[in-house]
């Protein structure tokens, strides 16, 4: 358990301890606070002080970096640190109930600490698990499959101050769920062949395979993956990067958690074939911090690839071919899966997005060529060097070859990953997830497509819909503005606040849905949330503000009924609410009588 | 063959050398693009998204975009104007701004390039955040109310002075200004009137004291001219 009240000796120790297993770069800031929050629930005032003298970075820095990260804090969280996943798939299963019970039980209110620094309860953006959800984080560590039994399990355990590691080991189960394997995830013994392949055939021919295979990157965007790694390895600097992207934020996304727990030989053999292609002998594994639980596990297939001279120098013998990975953690933040926003995090900085050009294969992680890619893309292209590009073009459409892995969750009878062939139907997933009375699909997570039943037959391809995995599924049953305001203020919390439109147009759109939703808007605020929807998509920096409001404008043309039926005016109704609109005045003059309120049949 | 490359910019030939953005080489053919975080002194930034335009159909900043051979830049049609127009009101409505009573008004570059846009009202619903004032500083002002984040002292502070005086913290619509000293106040901090930092920011964010009215309102700089005939105030005393 945390101590959050440390002597200055022991964050002395632990910044100490820090420093010397990863040094004293300006890179290593965020890691640093991570270590220290992980040691005491806070990063405390002396820690920092200690960072500043020892690296090249202010207070000031420091300070953001802590203010960015959700989950870093200034002050003590409490012994046990509850956060609530909060993705709309968690509160369609009643997390929200969960919560409410929790915190009646412990006497705490939502997002603060007892008074005793026992524990806080939270929440926070989708960890992962919908498809054993609901779900939660304490003290980082994931918790499935929550239900009233054990919300009061739960609360038990902290008030007799059970240790963690003496708690239900059922508890921190997380199941894979793969109940559709295909092309990548059939036949999945890892024997190194791709690597082999690789050290046989050299770079150029690897090169060209993966060019023949058509791999396009399994993170959303479909760039071409042989082109990335062909313009790293053609760029001037020699001294490379590969970064495989483990910050799998998009909410309704599990495939990566998978791919890890179950597959990393094949991740790490992908990231190491990409290292002898572009020539590279650092690697790193950006890990949302949500998945803090795989580290041990991901440690020991490091050092056990180390050993097995899978890693490290002279690969397999070949001398020249060294290369060695390190996990960086995240700290709760989406933006960081963006790619140059993951490399500034890798640099210890706050997850804010770079402008392009240059791009990160030219100029990454301090300023050198970095490849960065999916975890999926990292397995796909281990596989292709196995079996070879036509193999991976067996499946697949003409622009979009081979297969994707989906994470399905929502209303269906069987939640959990599907791997199918780029070309796929949404009505195929459909039948094959048990959904029923399905009103609609959310493809590609809160920044994708919201589908309704007549486009069940589009496909998931890159020329149709593209997707990164995530495959939400909404019944008849559903109320679909509540799957609108989950995302809305998903992003208001996502975005990282640099440029104007997603910074304040974000927020602009989530207070005029919530007055949406209590059914104080008029058709004018509809136009509103279109006028400020078309200025975020055409005019933000980056992606998360291109594509922050599509589930808005989704809605709006395909479900217009879920605003319609709650608008209290067809013209105009104001902002905010004249009567309480008084409550400062009336505060500041010391009145509260009848005359110093507007009656409640005066206003509109 | 550099010296022919050029692009069109509302249908008027802009010629540029390879590595220029679309704003160096329309500010050196003498055209105006509004901006408010760009400021040739510095490595372009494209946070306010206030220098929108349309190349080749697609919106980008310009202080950021590459010039290309033969693109198409629309940057006063009609639509690009009108977001910028909302981009503005955006950052209006999210700080306090009020300029009747702000001591910057007449060679502020939110309100000038405002007034050059069009910009009849603040459009949105008023964020009204409370933010602090800081008059820690024997020579400066810092009012975070009128900060708009453009970070245009977060740069200079760093890149020039080579003090990182500043930092932005926070996240999200939370994302706010900071100073880099043990209290968090700027007295407390190496910050000096002389530093490039003091006389960089677009708006009366940082304001030298003992300066306000030396010059009246009504005579200041886009009082006397319009902000795409003097541009940028940091290129002024005024600043």
């Amino acid at each position: 358990m945390p101590n959050p009240n440390p002597s200055a000796a022991q964050i002395a120790t632990v910044v100490e301890r820090s420093l010397a297993r990863l040094g004293s770069g300006p890179d290593t800031v965020l890691q640093h606070l991570i270590a220290l929050q992980q040691a005491f629930s806070f990063v405390p005032e002396r820690g920092i002080e200690l960072l500043v003298q020892s690296i090249d970075v202010t207070r000031a820095q420091v300070l953001a970096a802590v203010d960015f990260y959700a989950f870093l804090h200034l002050s003590p969280r409490g012994g046990y640190d509850i956060r609530f996943s909060d993705n709309i798939t968690d509160r369609m299963l009643g997390n929200r109930q969960l919560l409410d019970d929790l915190c009646g039980r412990l006497g705490v209110e939502v997002g603060e600490t007892r008074a005793d620094q026992r524990v806080t309860v939270d929440l926070t953006s989708c960890t992962g698990m919908c498809d054993q959800a609901p779900a939660m984080l304490i003290n980082g560590l994931a918790v499935t499959r929550l239900d009233e039994e054990r919300i009061r399990h739960i609360a038990a355990l902290v008030d007799t101050r059970v240790p963690l590691q003496h708690w239900p080991q059922e508890f921190f189960a997380v199941s894979n769920n793969v109940h559709r394997p295909g092309l990548l995830l059939r036949d999945l013994e890892a024997r190194d062949a791709g690597l082999q392949s690789l050290l046989d055939r050299g770079a150029d021919a690897m090169l060209a395979e993966i060019e023949r295979a058509g791999l396009r990157g399994r993170g959303g965007a479909g760039f071409t993956t042989a082109l990335k790694w062909r313009f790293c390895r053609e760029a001037e600097n020699p001294d490379k990067v590969v970064v495989c992207n483990a910050d799998e934020g998009e909410p309704g996304t599990f495939k990566d958690r998978v791919l890890l727990t179950s597959y990393a030989d094949l991740v790490l053999e992908g990231m190491t074939i990409c290292a002898g292609v572009v020539g590279a002998r650092e690697g790193f594994i950006y890990l949302r911090g949500e998945y803090l639980y795989l580290v041990e596990h991901l440690e020991a297939v490091l050092q056990r690839r180390r050993e097995q001279g899978l890693l490290g120098r002279s690969i397999r013998g070949r001398a020249g071919f060294d290369f060695d990975i390190r996990i960086h953690l995240g700290a709760g933040a989406y933006i960081c899966g963006e790619e140059s926003a993951l490399i500034e995090s890798l640099e210890g900085k706050r997850g804010v997005t770079r402008k392009r050009p240059p791009f990160p294969v030219t100029e990454g992680y301090l300023e050198r060529p970095t490849v960065v890619n999916n975890v999926e893309t990292f397995l796909a292209a281990a596989r292709i060097a196995e079996h070879g590009g036509y193999w991976f073009r067996s499946e697949g459409t003409d622009k979009s070859a081979g297969s994707k892995i989906l994470s399905v969750s929502g209303d269906c009878a069987r939640p959990g990953i599907y791997e199918v062939p780029f070309g796929t139907s949404v009505a195929q997933v459909l039948g094959d997830c048990g959904a029923e009375d399905t009103q609609a699909v959310q493809v590609s997570g809160a920044a994708g497509a919201t589908l309704a039943e007549g486009e069940f037959e589009r496909v998931l391809a890159f020329e149709d819909l593209p997707t990164a995995g995530s495959f939400m599924v909404f019944d008849r049953s559903r109320d679909l503005l509540d799957m609108v305001r989950n995302f809305a203020d998903f992003f208001v919390h996502e975005s990282c606040g640099f440029c104007t439109p997603c910074r304040v147009g974000g927020k602009l759109l989530r207070d005029l849905i919530e007055k949406v939703a209590l059914g104080r808007a008029s058709a004018h605020d509809l136009s509103e949330m279109r006028l400020i929807a078309d200025v975020m998509r055409c005019a933000s920096h980056c992606g998360l503000g291109h594509t922050a409001p599509n589930h808005v404008l989704n809605t709006l043309d395909k479900f217009p009924h879920i605003y319609m039926d709650r608008l209290r005016s067809a013209e105009y109704m104001p902002a905010f609410d004249l009567d309480s609109a008084l409550a400062e005045a009336r505060a500041l003059t010391g009145r509260d009588d009848a005359a110093a309120h507007i009656p409640a049949e005066v206003e509109p | 063959m550099t010296e022919q490359s050029s692009f069109r910019l509302d249908g008027r030939p802009i010629p540029f050398k390879s590595g220029q953005t679309i704003m160096d080489a329309a500010l050196a053919a003498g055209v105006y693009i509004p901006h408010l975080c760009h400021n040739p002194e510095f490595a372009p930034h494209g946070s306010c998204r206030i220098c929108v335009v349309r190349a080749n159909g697609r919106e980008v900043s310009a202080c950021t975009a590459p010039a290309a051979l033969d693109m198409e830049v629309e940057s006063e049609s009609g639509s690009v104007r009108a977001l910028r127009v909302a981009v503005l009101q955006m950052l209006f409505v999210e700080g306090n701004h009020v300029c009747p009573g702000c001591e910057k008004s007449g060679a502020c570059q939110l309100q000038a390039v405002a007034y050059h846009c069009g910009m009849l009202d603040p459009h949105f619903k008023h964020v009204f955040p409370r933010r602090d004032l800081d008059a820690s500083h024997p020579d400066v002002i810092l009012d975070l109310n009128r900060c708009i984040l453009c970070e245009l002292c977060v740069r200079a502070s760093r890149d020039h002075d080579r003090k990182r005086v500043f930092a932005i913290s926070g996240r999200g619509i939370g994302s706010r200004l900071i100073v880099d000293s043990p209290s968090g106040r700027l007295g407390d901090s190496r910050f000096a009137i002389t530093d490039k930092a003091a006389h960089v920011c677009p708006v009366g964010a940082i304001l030298p004291r003992r300066a306000a009215y030396r010059v009246p309102i009504g005579e200041r700089l886009y009082d006397r001219e319009p902000i795409d005939t003097v541009g940028d105030v940091a290129a002024h005393e005024e600043a």
